[in-house]
C-alpha cells in the first residue's frame, strides 16, 4: 500500500473539512437541536422506556445520526471533487485507485467520528453519565459505525453523477434511514410493519450497540449487534472499493 | 523520422456511441520537442489528451508514452507525465504551498527533495510571496501559474497542457511560455500543449491541426505556411479547418451521444 499517499489524502481531506467551519457548525447544531429540543421538548409527552428518560433514550440515536450524515456527506464530496476538478489531479497521479478509496474511507470516517465524539461529550446535558470505560467502548462502536456510513456514502457517490444530487440523497436515503431505525422511536411503540422495516436497517443494530454501551438498554444482544455492524461495515467497505475503482 | 520518439500514437480513436470524438489519429512527438495541438472547439483535443494521460480508455488504436502503453501500463505512464487540465483542478481551500506539497507526496517526490523542489517551482512562476495564501484568493493568472508549477513539480518527462493560457493577459501568457521554454531546454522535457492562440502555436517546434476528430496536418509552422501558401498561422488554420463556427456541431454531437447513452442505459 502507498501509505504516504494515503496519509496525504487523509490529511488534506481533514484540513479542508476543518477550514469549512460553516459545514461543521451546521452539522453540530443539527445534532444538538435534535438532542436537546426533541429530548427535552417531548420528554413529558412520552412514557419512559425501560426506566430511562426520552433524552437518554435518543442519545445513542442522535450520535448515530451524526455519524450517518457526516460519513455520507464526506463521501459525497467525492462527487463534488470529480465535478469541479480536484479529483482529476488525483486520478492521473501514479497511485492505485485502491489507495485513493482507502484514504477517502479513512478521512470520512475520522471526520464523522470526530463529530460523534463531540456529541458524546454532551452526555451530561441529557443525564447520561460516562466513565472512561464507557467512553472507550462507545468510541470503538462509533469507529465501526463511521466506517460503515462512509462506505455507504462512497457507494452512493459512485452512483450519482452530479453534486446536485446531494439534497435528494438526504431526503431519500438519510432521513428514512434515520427515522426507520430505533434511533428515536423505541421498537415496542411501533406497529409490526414498521418494526419489520427497522429490522432491515443497518442503523438499527449500530445504534442498539451504542445504546447498550452508553445506557445499558437494548433490543438485541450486544454481540449480535456488534457482529452485524462489523459485518456490514466490511460488506459496504468492499462494495465501496469495487465501485470506486470501477466507476469513479 | 524523429530521433527519440517519446509519444507514439497509432490509429488512436475515441467513440461516444456512434460519434467519433477522435478518429484514428497518428503522430509522433520527439524527446524535448515543443508540440502544439490546435483545432476548432470540439475538434477532439481534450479527448486526445485524456487518452494520452490515461483518464479515458481508447476505443481503438494505441498510444505509448516513453514506451509504455497508455491503456495497459497506465501506472508507468502516470509516472512519466505531468498534466495541466483545461479546467482548474487546484484545491481552492488549501494554500499554494499545501497544494504543491500534496502533489509532491502523491507523485512520490523523495521527501528530502520536496522542500527544495517546492521552492524551485514557486520561484519559477513567481509565487514565492504568496506561497502561504489560500488559493481561493488568487487571481486567474496566479492560479494558472500555480497549476503550471504543480505540473512541473515532479520533473515529468512529458508535460501535457490543455489551453494553459486561456483567458490570461499577454504578460502572464508570455511568462508561462518563458517558464516552459526554460524547462524544456534545461531538463529536456517534452511539451504537448493545446491552444487557440496562433501566435503561441507559432512558437512550437511542430504543430498538429485536428478537425472533427481527424488530423489534417502535422508539421513545423514554417512548412505549414509554405504548403498552404499562407503568410500567417491564422491563415493556415482557417484554410485547413474552414470558416464555419463549430458550436452547433459540438452541441449536436453532445446531444446525440447523450441520447444514445440514455437509450442504452434505459434498456
Ligand atoms: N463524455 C462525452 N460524451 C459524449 N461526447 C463527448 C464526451 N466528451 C467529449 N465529447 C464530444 O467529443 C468532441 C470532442 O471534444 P473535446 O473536448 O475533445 O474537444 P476540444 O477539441 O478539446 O474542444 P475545445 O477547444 O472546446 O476544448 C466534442 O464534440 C464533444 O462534444
Ligand atoms: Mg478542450
Amino acid at each position: 500500500m502507498d501509505l504516504d499517499a494515503i496519509y496525504m489524502i487523509w490529511r488534506r481531506d481533514l484540513v479542508v473539512n476543518w477550514r469549512d467551519k460553516g459545514q461543521l457548525i451546521g452539522s453540530l447544531v443539527r445534532s444538538i437541536l435534535w438532542l436537546v429540543v426533541l429530548g427535552l421538548g417531548l420528554r413529558a409527552a412520552f412514557r419512559s422506556v425501560g426506566g430511562v428518560t426520552f433524552s437518554q433514550y435518543i442519545f445513542a440515536g442522535i450520535i448515530g445520526m451524526t455519524l450517518l450524515f457526516a460519513g455520507v456527506q464526506s463521501a459525497i464530496s467525492i462527487v463534488w471533487e470529480r465535478e469541479f476538478g480536484f479529483l482529476r489531479e488525483l486520478l492521473v497521479a501514479p497511485i492505485p485507485r485502491g489507495a485513493i478509496t482507502t484514504a477517502k474511507m479513512l478521512s470520512g470516517a475520522t471526520w464523522a467520528l470526530l463529530q460523534g465524539v463531540i456529541v458524546l461529550a454532551l452526555a451530561p446535558i441529557v443525564g447520561v453519565s460516562l466513565t472512561p470505560l464507557i467512553v472507550a467502548e462507545a468510541i470503538g462502536v462509533m469507529a465501526i459505525m463511521a466506517i460503515m456510513m462512509t462506505s455507504i456514502g462512497i457507494v452512493i457517490a459512485s452512483r450519482i453523477k452530479s453534486f446536485q444530487g446531494f439534497g435528494v440523497i438526504v431526503n431519500v436515503v438519510l432521513m428514512p434511514m434515520f427515522f426507520l431505525s430505533t434511533a428515536i422511536f423505541p421498537m415496542p411503540w411501533l406497529p409490526e410493519w414498521l418494526r419489520t422495516i427497522m429490522m432491515f436497517n443497518p442503523l438499527t443494530y449500530a445504534v442498539d450497540a451504542l445504546r447498550t454501551v452508553t445506557i445499558g438498554l437494548y433490543d438485541f444482544p450486544f454481540w449480535f449487534d456488534l457482529g452485524l455492524t462489523v459485518g456490514l461495515a466490511i460488506l459496504f467497505g468492499v462494495l465501496a472499493r469495487v465501485l470506486f475503482v470501477k466507476e469513479i | 523520422m524523429l530521433q527519440n520518439p517519446v509519444i507514439e500514437v497509432n490509429g488512436l480513436t475515441k467513440r461516444y456511441g456512434d460519434f467519433s470524438a477522435v478518429d484514428g489519429i497518428d503522430f509522433t512527438v520527439g524527446s524535448g520537442e515543443f508540440f502544439g495541438f490546435v483545432g476548432p472547439n470540439g475538434a477532439g483535443k481534450t479527448t486526445t489528451i485524456s487518452m494520452l494521460c490515461t483518464l479515458a480508455k481508447p476505443t481503438a488504436g494505441t498510444a505509448t508514452i516513453a514506451g509504455f502503453d497508455v491503456a495497459a501500463q497506465s501506472d508507468q505512464v502516470r509516472r512519466q507525465i505531468g498534466v495541466v487540465f483545461q479546467e482548474a483542478t487546484l484545491d481552492n481551500r488549501l494554500t499554494a504551498r499545501e497544494n504543491l506539497a500534496f502533489h509532491a507526496a502523491v507523485y512520490h517526490v523523495p521527501r528530502a527533495e520536496r522542500d527544495a523542489r517546492l521552492a524551485d517551482v514557486l520561484d519559477l512562476v513567481e509565487l514565492t510571496r504568496f506561497a502561504d495564501d489560500i488559493v481561493d484568493n488568487f487571481s486567474g493568472g496566479m492560479r494558472r501559474r500555480l497549476e503550471v508549477a504543480r505540473g512541473l513539480l515532479h520533473s515529468p518527462k512529458v508535460l501535457f497542457l490543455d489551453e494553459p493560457t486561456l483567458g490570461l493577459d499577454p504578460q502572464t501568457r508570455n511568462r508561462i511560455w518563458e517558464y516552459l521554454r526554460r524547462l524544456a531546454d534545461r531538463d529536456d522535457m517534452t511539451v504537448f500543449m493545446t491552444t487557440h492562440y496562433m501566435d503561441e502555436a507559432e512558437n512550437c517546434d511542430r504543430v498538429a491541426v485536428i478537425d472533427r476528430g481527424a488530423l489534417v496536418a502535422v508539421d513545423t509552422p514554417a512548412a505549414l505556411k509554405r504548403q498552404t501558401g499562407e503568410t500567417t498561422l491564422d491563415g493556415v488554420f482557417l484554410k485547413l479547418t474552414g470558416q464555419a463556427i463549430r458550436d452547433e456541431d459540438v452541441l449536436t454531437n453532445k446531444h446525440m451521444s447523450r441520447i444514445a447513452a440514455k437509450a442504452k442505459g434505459g434498456r
